[in-house]
């Protein structure tokens, strides 16, 4: 079933051991990846800033090591495809139940999304991923592409 | 048979966390033996989409008093507490 993640998730758009400032950084660095892949316009990395400012999409864990999967509209995307972040240090995004809260977050999955079923798909096969605490771990500690496609795939 | 209650669902653009949360929800309450009819649209809409519906259940905040039972939970995509959830829209639905 997860077998699908890897399917939009470009080997060129997983990003580990990254040191950024804020929630805006990591977006703006994931985003840059999905249109030098050839996934999203130009216009997408300020439009996911847009929504996150607004729909905000932290999830919380129950812990120090948060999620949050960023994502915007379908006329931004040209495919879908899946970017993904490890952080060195937790950088803050807001709760997606209640914005007002922030949650220190490690893992970013930035989602480019254009079809309605494969994103139900792919956002499905990521709450299953995260609702393992081990899982979590192991993609925080995940040294190599391969690590993280043996922990989604 | 009596007719399945209305449970409509909400996130923030109404499409890819409402749908993920109704088929989680939809699959753990046939478990339960409790078939509903599901509905999706954006947080910003619900107050237009309230008729025939029994409950609202959001991941995204909900505008208040909207005059009808509702849950605002992530439990669904994280897998925190899902059973407490679970049980809540068990009592709302039955009640």
């Amino acid at each position: 079933m997860a077998q699908a993640l890897m399917n939009y998730l470009d080997p060129g758009a997983i990003l580990l051991g990254v040191e950024a400032k804020s929630d805006q950084e990591v977006i703006r660095l994931l985003a840059e990846r999905l249109h030098s892949l050839g996934y999203v316009k130009p216009s997408f990395a300020e439009a996911v800033l847009a929504r996150e400012a607004q729909l905000p999409t932290g999830l919380p864990l129950g812990g120090d090591n948060n999620v949050a999967v960023p994502h915007t509209d379908p006329e931004h995307v040209l495919k879908p495809g899946l970017a993904f972040a490890a952080l060195t240090a937790p950088v803050s995004f807001s709760n997606m139940e209640d914005p007002d809260e922030k949650l220190p977050v490690r893992l970013v999955f930035l989602m480019a999304l254009n079809d309605k079923d494969k994103q139900v798909e792919m956002l499905q096969e990521i709450a299953g991923a995260i609702q393992s605490p081990e899982t979590i771990d192991a993609l925080i500690k995940s040294k190599s592409v391969e690590d993280v496609s043996r922990l989604l795939g | 048979m009596t007719k399945p209650k209305t449970v409509l669902f909400a996130c923030g653009t109404g499409i890819a966390t409402s749908t993920v949360v109704a088929h989680a929800v939809e699959d753990a309450l046939k478990k339960r033996g409790i078939s509903i009819a599901t509905r999706q649209c954006k947080t910003t809409e619900v107050v237009s989409h309230l008729a025939d519906v029994d409950l609202v259940v959001s991941t995204a905040q909900l505008p208040k008093d909207l005059g009808k039972p509702a849950i605002t939970t992530l439990a669904f995509l994280t897998g925190i507490g899902k059973d407490d959830v679970l049980d809540k829209i068990e009592t709302i639905l039955k009640s």
